[in-house]
């Protein structure tokens, strides 16, 4: 059955009328119309449909929405601050790490939340934590690269 | 899917052939301008046979003008001065939008910024075969390169009319045309203005050789980079048009099982739902995706299955199905492959195997179709939008004018987005519902009801003299394909033959084609003869090559990897591969190291070297590189499907393996920039070597010499 739930997502407050099963992602693209949170399996084994709930990267297919009401969510369309990319997304641009570029929200949304927890990973701390992350594009040594170079810029200039 | 026209043979494999369409038009001008509002147009007329695999003889567009006949690529400049390119190739990741941008802008001599791109729209842009066979840079570059020179000198003789003196003496530069002379100058804005002026081009018109390129042949970023790290790119699955629903659809238990009982009321009693059943196709339209589902779980199917075979049972079934005879077209021989065997120092003869393997392309099939006044629109992530075109308004018995496709930049597609099955299914529950309607194919479908990459089975009998040198070569492919058969080193006496056997499973394009298992094939074997040769791989290899750009791409390679290389570890091995294929050239080196306790297989480090002619895009190329290397060592090393009596077994991403971060080796490109040669594609050539130069390396490493793909889908041991 629909339930009334209010998620909060990018700062704001959405009232959504869902059954409290439904996996988020759904809720996110169908409903709100957020669409930068991809489906590319709803099982969890590819990471395209990642946004940070409460800071952390979560499969976005595989938490059902009533899980989600709780904490403060982040897509990919919330991390551009008044015109300004977030540095994980400037460093996605600048390094060119994306080609079809379907799997790129999330790898951003990942690396974002590695970085909220390990400021300066090394590349195989990176290797390990975008490993649920499937770019079949093979783009995977440039986005490496770019999870690394987000990290100086925001050591030098901050988030 | 239509038989081969008979006009020309690209590749023996399914899919990648197209018919013409049946009409010829001419074009009204007035309605080209109406569409694109005031300006300078420029066509470029199919003139020679390799132009023609694209274009065809004229179309109807959507809104029934009448488009120019033998065109394929035309451009139009508006009086604000922006630049428009337009093409019928999509955009599936491979950055054409990018590289045919700067050619453009190149050519017309305009700032990059100036300059987009349309890009297979069946309504806005010329005809086209589709975007497979690395063919967007050989056959559009060129021609955009014609119809923007055209623009130009359309431009200076505006410009020199309108200041009453020569044209020879006028300059056209940063989207002006200036005369030296006397200082003047008019900005190409300015000479569109109120103009509406379409020239079809004969065209002959000298091009912008490569050495004196300024904007194509540079690392230029990939064209709205930001709509795609914001997330605000729309792919297919991401549209929404107003009063939309979600479509989902029956699938059968297994391949060609038939429907023998049906009950659909309970479904059909739901709110908001629509069922269709339409022959075997049942399909079930809802206001969201759950409901759609709900409505296919309530209907009563009963369904006839038929027994078929399994993956383990296919090479011998394979080989014992194929033709008696083959097709002339799929035969070459040269000397006496009997009497160079006989006369060999060394004779090594294999066979090799190659599993079926899906494409999983990031984002499934998808379509939104939407019916107005007895047309249909359908936006689908597809590599051939005409053909989807043709096949809905056959399959809708519409005419073509009244169907229209739509390919937004798709999430990418390595040749298994050939076909239109999503925009069929979405545009019949479209009919059926009175409203838009959306189908997302499911990971599982997509694993299951896309067609795969062909299984194949090669052998291969060879001799070599006592010097090293090939003196019989006798190689023939069962199914798989004859993309890449041909050797390219020097035998006197060869035969290579491809065999086709009947389908198996649903079977088509995959990156490369079949030049995937025949390099395997071929290049394990010349690794193999190395050995009884007792001779250096690379120095083997180079003695029996007379091509000079094989033997270049193998060079820089070898320089950059540092070959011969001396083992700094146990069961630390290394390989070579290399080949040519739709004139480019690959050489790639592999170092692979097997862990002693567990016998995993790890590539830690693979050098490539690629030549595809003149570079466009360094940037954009090296992404296609380094994307191949990488889905080939898939291929290579662990992608299978597994399948039984008409199912998938392994179809998710859990069972079907693919490469992750932790598979990525240290890898190193070498470009080689040919500006002495017309540009050549790049999206395939550079996954041909991958499979060959990990398994040489592996038998480097352990003496355990494997001839079937993928090498080692449960680690060395099971192999």
């Amino acid at each position: 059955m629909a339930k009334r739930i209010e998620l909060d997502i990018n700062g704001k407050r959405y009232p959504v009328d869902y059954p409290a099963d439904t996996a988020l992602l759904y809720v996110l693209r169908d409903e709100l119309g957020l669409t930068g949170s991809k489906y590319g399996c709803g099982e969890g084994q590819c990471g395209a449909c990642t946004v940070l709930i409460g800071g952390a990267p979560r499969r976005s297919c595989q938490i059902p929405v009533s899980a989600a009401a709780a904490k403060p969510i982040t897509t990919i369309e919330g991390l551009e601050k008044d015109g300004r990319l977030n540095p994980v997304q400037q460093a996605f641009l600048d390094a060119g790490a994306f080609q079809c570029a379907y799997c790129t929200s999330g790898m951003i949304i990942s690396s974002v939340g590695l970085l909220q927890t390990n400021p300066n990973p090394s590349r195989a701390e990176i290797v390990q934590f975008l490993q649920g992350n499937v770019c079949r594009c093979g783009t995977h040594p440039r986005i490496i690269d770019a999870v690394q170079q987000a990290a100086k810029m925001i050591e030098e200039h901050g988030r | 899917m239509s038989e081969p026209s008979g006009k020309f043979v690209l590749e023996p494999e399914r899919y990648e052939f197209a018919a013409a369409p049946m009409h010829q038009f001419e074009l009204a001008r007035r309605d080209f301008f109406k569409l694109l509002g005031a300006g300078i147009a420029v066509f470029a007329i199919a003139k020679d046979a390799t132009a023609e695999q694209e274009t065809a003889p004229g179309h109807r567009s959507f809104h029934n003008e009448e488009w120019p006949k033998d065109i394929n690529a035309w451009l139009h400049i508006g009086e604000d001065g922006t630049v428009t390119g337009f093409t019928g190739k999509a955009e599936i990741g491979q950055n054409a939008r990018t590289e045919l941008a700067q050619t453009i802008a190149d050519e017309l001599r305009v700032p990059f910024e100036s300059v987009r791109m349309v890009m297979a729209d069946t309504a806005l842009t010329p005809f086209d075969a589709g975007t497979f066979g690395s063919r967007t840079t050989p056959t559009i570059t060129p021609q955009l390169r014609r119809v923007s020179a055209a623009a130009r000198d359309i431009l200076v003789e505006a410009a020199a009319k309108n200041w009453n003196v020569a044209p020879e003496g006028l300059v056209a530069a940063d989207a002006r045309v200036s005369d030296p002379a006397s200082g003047r100058s008019l900005k190409y804005a300015e000479l569109a203005r109120g103009k509406t002026l379409a020239q079809n081009l004969p065209a002959e018109d000298p091009v912008t050789p490569a050495p004196q390129w300024t904007i194509a042949g540079r690392a230029i970023p990939k064209v709205d980079g930001r709509a795609f790290v914001t997330g605000r790119h729309q792919y297919t699955p991401d549209l929404r048009p107003a009063g939309m629903l979600y479509g989902k659809v029956l699938r059968p238990p297994s391949f060609g099982a038939t429907l023998t009982a049906y009950d659909d009321s309970a479904a059909k009693a739901m709110t908001g739902v629509f069922v269709v059943r339409d022959g075997e196709f049942v399909g079930a339209a809802a206001p969201s995706a759950d409901e759609a589902q709900s409505a296919l779980d309530a209907i009563h199917a009963q369904w006839k299955e038929v027994p078929q075979i399994a993956n383990k049972e296919i090479f011998s079934y394979l080989k014992q199905n194929a033709a008696a005879k083959t097709d002339d077209r799929f035969r070459k021989q040269r000397g006496s492959v009997e009497e160079g065997l006989a006369s060999a120092a060394h004779r090594v003869d294999a066979t090799y195997t190659v599993a079926y393997i899906a494409h999983a392309p990031l984002e499934p099939r998808a379509a939104v179709a939407q019916w107005a006044d007895g047309k249909l629109t359908v936006w689908t992530g597809t590599q051939r939008p005409f053909a989807n075109r043709d096949e809905l308004a056959d399959i809708f018995h519409l005419s073509e004018s009244d169907v229209r496709v739509i390919v937004p930049d798709t999430g990418s597609a390595y040749g298994g987005k050939h076909t239109s099955d999503a925009a069929i299914e979405a545009a019949r529950l479209a009919r059926a519902a009175g409203r838009p309607v959306k189908v997302v194919w499911t990971r599982e479908e997509e694993f299951t009801w896309a067609y795969f990459r062909p299984a194949g089975v090669i052998e291969v009998k060879s001799g070599i003299a006592s010097d090293g040198t090939l003196t019989a070569w006798d190689f023939h492919n069962y199914h798989s394909g004859a993309s890449g058969i041909d050797t390219p080193y020097v035998v006197l006496n060869q035969r290579t033959e491809y065999h086709p056997v009947p389908l198996i499973l649903r079977s088509g394009s995959y990156r490369g084609l079949a030049a995937t298992a025949n390099h395997f094939a071929r290049e394990t074997h010349m690794d193999a003869l190395t050995r009884a040769a007792r001779m250096d791989p690379l120095d083997f290899r180079l003695k029996n090559l007379s091509d000079p750009r094989l033997r270049a791409v193998m060079e820089a390679a070898a320089k950059s990897f540092g070959w011969p290389h001396k083992k700094t570890q146990e069961r630390q091995g290394f390989g070579l591969a290399c080949g040519y294929e739709k004139g480019s050239y690959v050489a790639t080196f592999a170092e692979v190291v097997v862990d002693k306790s567990s016998d995993a297989v790890r590539v830690a480090r693979m050098v490539e070297a690629f030549e595809c002619g003149a570079i466009v895009n360094p940037d954009g190329l090296r992404n296609q590189v380094v994307g191949a290397m990488i889905q080939g060592l898939g291929g290579a090393l662990f992608e299978a499907v597994e399948f039984e009596n008409g199912r998938i077994k392994n179809p998710h991403f859990a069972s079907y393996r693919v490469p992750r971060f932790r598979d990525v080796p240290e890898i190193e490109t070498i470009l080689l920039d040919r500006k002495d040669i017309p540009s050549a594609g790049a999206g395939e050539t550079p996954i041909m070597a991958v499979a060959p130069a990990i398994g040489n390396a592996i038998f480097d490493a352990t003496g355990i010499r494997l001839n079937n793909l993928p090498m080692v889908p449960n680690g060395l041991r099971s192999a």
